[in-house]
């Protein structure tokens, strides 16, 4: 086994005890304490709260995946070409608003708790993943789509078996960073009080509590890390399996 | 038949115009145009155009709004387009000032009016219409330049003049005038003081990456790890050691190192901004073409000669292209520095969330979104100008 992967199954095995039970780590936090402050985050279980996080993460990610791609794919159609450089502008433009403004906006319109954490993270995931849609599908050479379409392919197959397919990788490029910039925002979150890890940092922040700050700050940090490793193996998976169906045509 | 284009009808519509036009209808006659509040805190009621100018302002505001709306369907000339989003905009920023006049009793502190849906639709419908002509229009860097300086005159206006004095963005910035200049430059220290230290630190290891292969997957490695922790978990992760640091180094204290505000902020920001400075530079170090690097060794140029007289400036543009990208990051992620006592335009919009008031979150995310705006453009300029040097 190669050292970087038993770093990673070293931490993710260290991330899921520490979880299912925090409180067989309170030897490494006790140090941190002062004035016989609890060592381990007491205002509810981290599991609950770790699932919470990444249930808001996952609901808003595929939302924002199946919106972003079928604007992609309207974009680069004949019909909706006028609205393609408009949309590119608008996404340049997107990225340059904080997430944590679009979520604080979103909160005198929906309330406080999860909505405003969702809008924020829906909104917010949308860039990346029609970025990426549209650097895909326009980037597929026009000889491949010739070729799909001398092989008696209508629009529809065309789009379906071949540009969706070769742009597929990218899409999911797209994914991992709209999930990673989700996960970060749906920790602020906890700041509009939707439930989520951020609820521990905060905490921690409030009552001077450096462990609280602490533990959240490495729960939230190896968890991003571990999905991103996670997802980008996926990634490499599907770019390898296209290229060798490539390999295979010709 | 290749080559022949189909003659066009006299008058056929453009599709995004057709949106925009539906845009401005439904903000004109289905959405609230402002929104007036009895206090800061309170619940809002609803005002129409009609309600929320005198008749003659409003009747003025619906015409040239319709009037912008038949003109996105129809005009197909980008100039044209600009020239009627930029009229739409010039009737209907001012009176958004002139409604908040209006709405508010006489001699009256607590009442708060703001925009409603049915004035963001409209700005909305009319800056669409403007950036997509801007967009078809392909400016060269200089004349996006210029576009922007119009832009920030504008607004600017709007703001000195006194027109939106009533809004209540503007009374919430009036009580706190002292803090929020305090604020903002505190924002631009720890966004832009992160950056040139990222720049100073980022540059050498990039150079000495391109040189050394383990060295470079190492960097950038570990940095993209750092890329992947979220900000508020960072900034938690780097107040334990600055807090051990300071309690152990009285130097470290005196200096201002605590384990709280904004050091930690600081040090988050430079980490972030190390990964997209690093690998532009190493990118853009590794597109120079060998042929011309040898000819520059055959012309006798000493190593270090060559990396600041050709490869350096041939780097520039990709390394600009990081700059570029950690500027935007920077000055969003400076917000959430507000959260660990690191002070920036984040404050206002924590306690906005706090106090429920989205005016004073507004106060914070305004100016923020502002800065990134006018940063992304005028260093995609630069980019495309050193660009253009080289060519």
């Amino acid at each position: 086994m190669k050292l970087s992967s038993l770093i990673r199954l070293t931490a993710l095995i260290l991330l899921v005890a520490f979880i299912v039970m925090p409180h067989a780590f309170a030897f490494v936090f006790e140090p941190l304490t002062v004035n016989r402050a609890p060592a381990i985050y007491n205002q509810g279980s981290l599991l609950t709260l770790t699932l919470q996080h990444l249930r808001t993460v996952v609901l808003a990610t595929l939302a924002s995946t199946v919106i972003a791609v079928a604007l992609g794919i309207f974009v680069t159609r004949p019909s909706g070409t006028e609205f393609l450089p408009l949309s590119r502008s608008l996404v340049n433009i997107g990225q340059t608003f904080p997430p944590i403004a679009v979520l604080a906006i979103a909160v005198p319109l929906v309330g406080f708790g999860e909505k405003p954490t969702f809008i924020a993270l829906f909104l917010y995931g949308l860039l990346p993943i029609f970025e990426n849609t549209l650097t895909g599908l326009t980037q597929v050479s026009p000889q491949t789509l010739e070729a799909a379409r001398g092989m008696g392919m209508n629009d529809r197959q065309r789009l379906f078996q071949v540009e969706l397919p070769l742009a597929f990788p990218l899409i999911l490029a797209g994914i991992r960073l709209s999930v990673i910039i989700s996960l970060g925002t749906a920790t602020i979150g906890s700041t509009v009080a939707a439930k989520g890890l951020g609820e521990v940092i905060i905490a921690g922040l409030q009552s001077n509590n450096i462990a609280f700050v602490l533990q959240g700050g490495l729960v939230v940090a190896l968890l991003a890390v571990l999905i991103h490793d996670g997802l980008g193996l996926i990634e490499r998976l599907a770019a390898r399996k296209l290229g060798r169906s490539l390999d295979e045509v010709s | 038949m290749l080559g022949v284009v189909p003659p066009r009808p006299m008058l056929s519509l453009d599709r995004l115009g057709t949106v925009i036009a539906i845009l401005i209808g439904v903000a004109l006659f289905a959405a609230p145009f402002a929104t007036y509040r009895a206090t800061r805190i309170a619940s809002g009621q609803s005002r129409l155009l009609i309600e929320a100018l005198p008749f003659t302002m409003s009747a003025v505001v619906a015409i040239v709004a319709l009037a912008v709306a038949a003109g996105a369907a129809i005009v197909r000339d980008p100039l044209g387009r600009l020239g009627s989003a930029v009229i739409g905009l010039a009737v209907l920023l001012p009176s958004l000032g002139l409604s908040a006049g209006y709405l508010t009793p006489a001699d009256n502190t607590f009442a708060r009016v703001s925009p409603s849906t049915g004035f963001w639709l409209l700005t909305a419908a009319f800056s669409i219409l403007a950036i997509d002509a801007l967009a078809r229009m392909r400016l060269g860097p200089y004349g996006r330049l210029a576009a922007l300086a119009v832009g920030i005159s504008a607004v600017a206006l709007l703001l000195f003049s006194g027109i939106w004095n009533e809004l209540s963005i503007l009374k919430e910035y009036h009580t706190r005038a002292d803090t929020f200049w305090r604020e903002a430059r505190q924002h631009l220290v720890l966004a832009f003081g992160s950056m040139a230290v990222a720049c100073l630190l980022g540059i050498p290891i990039g150079i000495a990456g391109h040189r050394f292969r383990t060295l470079r997957i190492a960097m950038l490695q570990g940095l993209g790890i750092v890329q992947t922790i979220p900000s508020i978990a960072l900034f938690g992760l780097l107040m334990a050691p600055l807090g051990a640091l300071a309690a152990s180094v009285p130097l470290a204290a005196a200096l201002g190192i605590k384990g709280i505000g904004a050091a930690p902020a600081f040090i988050a920001l430079v980490l972030y901004a190390l990964l997209p400075i690093v690998a532009n530079t190493i990118a853009g170090l590794s597109q120079v073409p060998a042929s011309v690097v040898d000819a520059a060794r055959g012309m006798g140029l000493s190593e270090r000669q060559r990396l600041l007289e050709v490869e350096m400036p041939l780097a520039l543009p990709v390394i600009l292209a990081g700059i570029r990208i950690v500027s935007v990051q920077n000055l969003g992620l400076a917000t959430v520095a507000a959260l660990i006592g690191g002070g920036g335009l984040g404050t206002f919009v924590f306690q906005g969330i706090g106090q429920t008031a989205i005016d004073l979150v507004l106060l914070g995310a305004l100016p923020t979104v502002g800065l990134s705006f006018v940063a992304s453009i005028v260093l995609d300029a630069l980019v495309d100008i050193a660009k253009g040097a080289l060519a």
